[in-house]
């Protein structure tokens, strides 16, 4: 089992910026990493100059906005429990085996272990970047002109503007509990955690209950009304978001007409 | 080693992600739609509030043995809680952006993290919780038992559902028997701590908001008066018991041919090694290689276990659109 997410903010994701990154459009921006992700996903593991390409491109992303490469770094070290069982492969896999360093692992686990692990990476990198350098306003204003159903995007912006609370009311349960010597080490001292859960879902529905009321109140008729984007006067043409999909697509067709 | 929850860009072949992806898209939009007609003009303050809670309760470290710990995932307790239309609704939108904003799980596996997450465990669980409510007792402690073991076993389904989808797009020559038999036997644990917790999680919200429990709606509010008296260290140990008998029929299953492992292994070394070409994997087309090369008795549990699950599901999915026109009694 792995360990629980660490409480995160979803609004400390986006670190305010002024980069062409930080000011290209939301959308432009979501439909180039969804572009980015997919040819990464697509390309077979063998050509490694291409992922190297790839994680060139977003280097550079990451270098032009300007972003701590710590902090991606840091944000990348999330993917890595999810990883974990890529490193299995080469042990449990079958096939040619090969040595290394004196242990017998199997050729194809380990092509499939770096397959996986390197476009798990490329793709979380692009996401991190993207989210990094996107405040949340703008993310779900793209989903939105993207066609994602209105219902959706606000049931989204809902949860993202509750999740904070919600989050901050789990750590306050959490602390009244070891504040009375609760420090469980079985599962079955697990009582007080699920009652506390329990607590916290008819508190958060109620919640939901009286927001429903407030929204009515203010004239909520089932879709969240939609400000319009501030206009940017130095707003970055949207082709640039491109960039990274053509580097991924040219390395791949290369490699595809060298092989 | 959560691997069928969240699982990376690139873990299964584009053939299979495209397929999960339809499938869920689907799914999902029979479920917006229900979710419309189940909540009305609440669906968005409820059900986003719903998603907070979920995410929330992911973070809820609990304690498994000697300190480690685990985490709900929660799927089946949604659906308990909220029905399974809204409830697959719901996880989906935290899976979703989960992977959106926090890289856990990639973007272009969403669909089979829909379907491993959101899909099976809500209807898949929400079928097993049904059944159960029919054998055991119709009170509070029946409703508690019942969530409880769909919880657990919605687990094991989940990593059913990751089988079969490596099944049909493997990346790495892994033969299906053994992810398999690890997958289920790793879930059936991983499922104890999730029946528990579920189960209590239940019992907690029977206590205080009965109404709030959508499955245990066809029950008088006078049935839960008096509280559920299940023992938590007596559930465990039942938990303990049903995920070992389950356990070792699965493996019984899995490991009887060594040989029929080996024939596997050499059909998939010397596969593995002559496709990989990246547009070459059209939908399925690992199946048939595979499929017709190998022993009879993986597809044979590949048959069983898919016919196995999608009756669940599927029996989830008729289910609660049946249970549509019944009224459920409401308090005084």
């Amino acid at each position: 089992m792995s360990a629980g997410h660490d409480v995160v903010d979803p609004r400390s994701l986006h670190l305010a910026g002024d980069s062409g990154v930080h000011r290209l459009d939301a959308t432009a921006k979501l439909v180039g990493l969804v572009g980015f992700v997919v040819l990464v996903a697509l390309t077979p593991r063998e050509a490694v100059w291409v992922f190297a390409a790839d994680a060139a491109a977003v280097g550079l992303v990451v270098l032009f906005a300007g972003l701590p490469p710590k902090v991606v770094l840091a944000r990348l070290g999330a993917i890595v429990p999810f990883v974990a069982f890529a490193f299995f492969l080469p042990v449990i896999g079958t096939g040619r085996r090969v040595d290394v360093v004196g242990v017998s692992l199997s050729a194809d686990g380990l092509w499939a272990c770096w397959g996986i692990i390197a476009r798990a990476m490329l793709g979380a990198a692009a996401a991190v970047t993207v989210t990094a350098t996107t405040s949340l306003a703008d993310l779900l204003r793209a989903l939105r002109r993207l066609h994602v159903p209105a219902v959706v995007v606000s049931i989204i912006s809902v949860m993202l503007r509750y999740l904070g609370l919600v989050t901050d009311h789990l750590g306050r349960m959490r602390r009244a509990m070891t504040a009375r010597g609760h420090d469980p080490r079985w599962i079955w001292q697990v009582r007080p955690v699920a009652s506390s859960i329990g607590t916290l879902f008819v508190r958060t529905y109620e919640r939901g209950e009286r927001v429903h009321l407030a929204m009515v109140a203010r004239g909520f008729d089932g879709t969240l009304p939609t400000v319009d984007p501030p206009v940017s006067a130095t707003r970055v043409a949207s082709a640039w978001a491109a960039i990274p999909v053509l580097v991924a697509a040219s390395s791949l067709a290369v490699w595809t007409m060298v092989t | 080693m959560i691997v069928a929850m969240h699982a990376p860009d690139g873990f299964l072949e584009p053939g299979v992600a495209v397929g999960c992806a339809l499938i869920s898209v689907s799914i999902l939009a029979l479920c917006l739609r229900r979710a419309a007609e189940e909540l009305d003009d609440r669906q968005v303050p409820l059900a986003g509030l719903a998603a907070a809670f979920i995410f929330a309760a992911q973070m809820f470290n609990f304690p498994v043995a000697s300190g480690t710990t685990g985490h709900l995932l929660g799927g089946a307790l949604a659906a308990v809680l909220l029905g399974p239309f809204v409830a697959t609704l719901v996880v989906a939108v935290v899976v979703g952006i989960q992977a959106l904003l926090f890289a856990d799980g990639g973007l272009t596996a969403l669909g089979y993290n829909v379907v491993n997450m959101a899909i099976v465990p809500a209807f898949g669980g929400w079928a097993l919780f049904s059944v159960f409510r029919r054998i055991l007792p119709r009170d509070a402690g029946g409703v508690v038992g019942a969530a409880g073991l769909a919880a657990g076993l919605s687990v094991v389904l989940a990593s059913i559902a990751f089988s079969l989808e490596w099944l049909f797009g493997a990346t790495a020559p892994v033969p299906f028997d053994t992810v398999f038999a690890a997958m289920v036997g790793v879930h059936a644990l991983i499922g104890i701590g999730e029946a528990t917790l579920s189960a209590l999680v239940v019992a907690a919200v029977l206590a205080s908001r009965p109404d709030l429990v959508r499955g245990a709606l066809d029950l008088p509010p006078a049935v839960f008066a008096d509280r559920p008296k299940v023992s938590t260290r007596a559930f465990v140990i039942g938990a303990v018991l049903v995920a070992g008998v389950f356990a070792t029929v699965v493996s019984q299953f899995a490991f009887d041919a060594p040989d029929g492992l080996e024939r596997v292994a050499t059909d998939q070394g010397l596969l593995a090694n002559a496709r990989d070409h990246a547009f070459s994997s059209a939908l399925f087309a690992d199946y048939a290689t595979r499929g017709i090369g190998n022993e009879p008795l993986s597809l044979a549990i590949a048959g069983l276990a898919g016919s196995t699950l999608a009756l669940v599901v599927g029996y989830g999915i008729v289910h609660a659109s049946r249970g549509r026109h019944r009224v459920p009694p409401t308090d005084a």
